[in-house]
């Protein structure tokens, strides 16, 4: 709740900040600020301290593990502004616009990882999609980031006229919007319900980009401004998985059975895909947006699952996966070759970056003792205890194999392959974030329980 | 306490060198790291046999039922000190040779003797599986930057084998952790579990592809020559002496034990392929020209024998796998040195250039001689006690119907094996000089030092093998017996 009205509130502060003052530091530093606000109101809420108290009718409710998963996504946006802050300045010339629109992003990510009544689930990820589309169309000067903002918009307007009808279709058999009241009642499923249910899995499914929904995230990826593609692929994505396990767990978990096989197959496709195309790409970034398909293959294991592991596990996938691409993309965005050739010769010429860089690529590639390993650990601990799904662990292990090709590549390029220097903007500040989040990526991957253990303390 | 010193000492003194840059400091710093972590062991071996002393535990993942717990028992002891032996010998061997950032270098290879300790003390699925994974990421950055000519594709092939295989591996050990009733990676509620025949026929091979590209058995092989000509020839010892023998432990602690069904169904297709390893590995050897890859042929001969033994599961020829791995691990060891001395010194591996090398090097040339010996399992050194048990293991192996099949086969490529071996000999040392050995000079003192030392451990286990059996004989009939006990025949 505290996060809630205050992203809201900070949203309206940035968009005057603007007219106060035209340095752009200052600007920055509001920005950064309301974030720590936010961050520490959040964690405030965990311990028990309400700033607001509305009487929400029971339309948002805010438990420890939407409000863990808030404050992890803050701390991922600190990261981001931290290290990517001076690069949002260059996209264009609405610098405090831009971190207005953030905020209100990230009013709409408390919404959606909190709503009980699927109208809440609807406002929470109109809020998050529509600053995206300006966000992405923010380069205005360049044809693609323009071409990308139309795509997003028609294809994301699209997703949301389904869930609409899903929710509707759902509201006429069961008289109700809340969750609880859905959940409660799904007990089998009539032909409106099973309507309903696929519409709403089908527009979850282009939320989070996954096969056969994802047709639009490559090229919104790489049209985007590489500092927006990062928090696309990160933040909203790790929000949008929250949602989707949210409305499935909250919503349809007695029906588990029936609807399982479906996400089973959306899942390997979305793996089998992601990976597969994402070998092929000769621009890092288009790789990372296969990249991040192919990563929400491995987040599905947990809608495919459900059960309260897979919460903890989507809970920790969230934070390795925002982590080490905030970290790449903080990066890529200073480079101006973004194909792998870009990266020849980075660990002679820029060893610190390299070394972060290459911590990153491990943990997305999920290598022990990285984050992105225990996240990997998570998601295919939950697909084989969930039984019958043996087939999916499979195909999700020979995926990982694949997605080690190409994360791999990036390090060959850096360290085993010679190239020009390239010049890349960094100051020591910089260098000791990324330090930091690769040193924090580590921690992680070596004590996860710290991190997952805050599900259970706080209750 | 010990087990934990093992895996700290070469971590903390690996992370740090990352950050020295003085090529004379990082190489000593190295150097005194691995000696303490050999000291380290030996006391442990002698001194501190306490319970207290060679077990710890502490709290890790709680939640998921893993704890950090580490120990070691009589086949780690072995492992260990083969480990903790390698590691000085190695640097001290290759003190000569230069390589580009040797900060890097040397950081990682303390980095992966620290997977590898891991690797051979924990007592938990997910530490070992943590443990496997930390010991290749050094390796796979070692091969590929100061490797040969083709080492990139030729590592990242050796890579993705390794990484899948592991993979599969992980998934075995979730499922074995499902089954767990109290929810736990200890290696003890592994051993405890009762799974069905089923069960025990697919969780085999899905546990037994990891091992197997890393042992590696045929037809899991294809990496190893590439990869071990390709590497730096110090890399290579880390690999062919100590790496694959995490294959070879991997099957004794976390699979035949905790699926002894699945093994011993599938003993007889595992044992075939084996045997089909060491000949055809026997028969490409003897082809060989370049020295690398001839060892490394001769490696995959030399495992593939390990493999069989184990899968004949009784008391001999595990006993024989034991102290085998152990002798493997040096006599390889010291093959590699004296490569790496000749290419060192006549910048080629190729035999057809060598030559009369016994009359330009007394010293190596006897060395070599005795080292090559070993490797054919001469009586009196050491390598003949171990295929002599396992020999006799194979030949009364209870578990299959074709054990005098396999000895036949299996005795086969001994002598294969003193072909291969003795024309090397033959081509390195005697004839005429050629024209690049002809300015050939003997090796220096630490080499003839470091080099003697293995041969010494060669002949000391060859005629008093004793002490390590009896090192080995308590953790052989605790496998044994929770093969049988589970499973009566």
């Amino acid at each position: 709740m505290n996060a809630l009205v205050l992203s809201a509130i900070w949203g309206v502060i940035m968009m005057f900040s603007g007219i106060i003052t035209s340095r752009l530091k200052v600007v920055r530093v509001v920005a950064v600020l309301g974030i720590i606000v936010l961050l520490l109101s959040t964690i405030m809420e965990l311990n028990g301290t309400k700033f607001f108290g509305f009487n929400l009718n029971g339309m948002l409710v805010f438990d420890t593990f939407s409000l863990l998963f808030n404050s992890v996504i803050f701390f991922c946006v600190l990261i981001y502004f931290l290290l990517s802050g001076k690069d949002i300045e260059k996209v264009g010339m609405n610098v405090p616009d831009y971190y207005a629109l953030l905020f209100f992003v990230l009013a709409g990510v408390t919404m959606a990882s909190s709503f009980n009544t699927l109208l809440m689930l609807f406002l929470g990820i109109e809020i998050i999609s529509i600053p995206l589309y300006i966000l992405t169309g923010s380069d205005k000067r360049n044809l693609k980031s323009n071409e990308a903002s139309l795509k997003y918009f028609l294809m994301g307007s699209f997703s949301t006229g389904l869930m609409l009808m899903g929710i509707a279709l759902i509201y006429g058999a069961k008289a109700s919007f809340n969750l609880d009241v859905i959940g409660g009642t799904t007990t089998e499923l009539t032909p409106m319900v099973s309507a309903g249910l696929l519409l709403l899995l089908f527009s979850m499914a282009f939320k989070v980009s996954a096969a056969p929904f994802h047709f639009w995230t490559p090229d919104v990826y790489d049209g985007a401004p590489g500092v927006f593609t990062s928090f696309m692929a990160t933040i909203v994505k790790a929000a949008a998985f929250i949602a989707f396990i949210r409305l499935f767990r909250g919503g349809f978990t007695e029906v588990h059975a029936k609807w399982q096989l479906i996400v089973a197959i959306i899942t390997a496709a979305t793996l089998f895909i992601g990976n597969i195309t994402a070998v092929f790409q000769q621009s890092v970034k288009r790789m990372l947006a296969y990249s991040s398909i192919s990563q929400a293959g491995f987040m599905m294991f947990a809608i495919v699952s459900l059960g309260d592991a897979a919460l903890e596990g989507l809970l920790y996938y969230a934070a390795a996966y925002c982590l080490a691409t905030i970290g790449v993309f903080a990066i890529l965005v200073r480079m101006k070759d973004y194909t792998y050739d870009g990266f020849n010769g980075m660990g002679k010429h820029h060893p610190a970056i390299a070394a972060a860089n290459t911590v990153f690529m491990l943990s997305l590639a999920g290598i022990p003792a990285t984050a992105g390993f225990m996240a990997k650990f998570y998601m295919l601990s939950v697909a084989i205890n969930a039984g019958k799904l043996l087939w999916l662990v499979i195909i999700g292990i020979l995926c990982a194999a694949v997605s080690v090709y190409y994360y791999f590549r990036v390090i060959q390029a850096m360290y085993f392959k010679d190239g020009e220097k390239q010049e890349i903007e960094t100051g020591p500040g910089f260098k000791l974030l990324l330090g930091i989040t690769a040193g924090f990526i580590i921690f992680l991957g070596i004590f996860p329980q710290w991190l997952i253990e805050k599900l259970y303390f706080f209750l | 306490m010990v087990p934990v010193l093992l895996i700290l000492i070469p971590l903390v003194c690996g992370a740090v060198s990352f950050f020295i840059k003085s090529e004379g400091a990082v190489k000593t710093g190295a150097l005194l790291s691995s000696i303490a972590t050999l000291v380290v062991t030996l006391l442990g071996l002698t001194v501190l046999t306490s319970d207290s002393s060679i077990r710890a535990e502490a709290d890790w993942m709680p939640l998921l039922g893993s704890s950090f717990s580490v120990a070691i028992d009589g086949m780690g002891k072995i492992l260990c000190l083969l480990t903790a032996i390698a590691f000085p010998v190695i640097f001290i061997s290759t003190h000569n040779s230069k390589y580009s950032n040797p900060h890097n270098f040397y950081a990682l290879m303390l980095l992966s003797q620290a997977g590898l300790m891991g690797v051979f003390v924990a007592y938990d699925a997910l530490l070992f599986y943590f443990f496997w994974e930390l010991a290749l990421i050094p390796t796979y950055f070692l091969c590929s930057q100061w490797g040969g000519e083709r080492r990139i594709p030729v590592t990242f092939k050796f890579f993705i084998y390794t990484f899948v295989g592991s993979l599969f591996m992980l998934v075995g050990i979730i499922y074995l952790y499902s089954r767990t009733p109290d929810r736990s990676f200890a290696l003890e509620s592994f051993y405890n579990l009762s799974l069905t025949n089923p069960e025990q026929m697919w969780l085999f091979w899905i546990m037994f592809i990891a091992f197997a590209v890393k042992m590696p058995v045929f037809p899991f092989h294809t990496w190893q020559p590439d990869t071990y000509e390709q590497s730096p020839t110090a890399v290579t010892m880390v690999l062919s002496g100590i790496m694959v023998k995490m294959g070879v432990f991997g099957v004794l602690r976390w699979l035949v034990p905790v699926v002894p069904l699945g093994s011993w169904a599938w003993g007889d297709t595992v044992s075939t392929m084996a045997i089909i390893g060491m000949i055809y590995a026997s028969l490409i050897a003897m082809r060989q020209d370049d020295l690398k890859r001839l060892i490394a042929y001769s490696s995959i001969a030399h495992i593939g024998l390990m493999c069989l033994a184990i899968f004949a599961t009784n008391s001999m020829s595990m006993q024989g796998v034991m102290i085998q791995m152990f002798n493997h691990g040096i006599n390889i060891i010291g093959l590699w040195i004296v490569v790496e001395l000749i290419e060192r010194q006549f910048k080629t591996r190729k035999m057809s250039e060598l030559g009369g090398l016994a009359q330009k090097a007394p010293a190596m040339s006897v060395l070599l001689v005795i080292l090559a010996l070993a490797n054919v399992a001469l009586p009196l050194t050491n390598a003949f006690v171990g295929e002599f048990l396992m020999f006799a293991g194979v030949f009364n192996s209870e578990v299959t119907e074709y054990s005098k099949v396999y000895t036949v086969a299996s005795a086969v490529t001994i002598i294969l094996s003193a072909v291969y071996t003795l024309n090397m000999l033959q081509k390195v040392l005697f004839g005429n000089t050629s024209a690049v050995t002809a300015m050939g000079r003997d090796i220096r003192r630490n080499e003839k030092i470091i080099l003697g030392v293995l041969v010494l451990m060669i002949l000391f286990v060859g005629i008093y093998p004793k002490p390590m059996l009896d090192l080995t004989q308590e953790t052989v009939d605790m496998i044994i017996s929770k093969m049988i006990n589970k499973h009566p025949l």
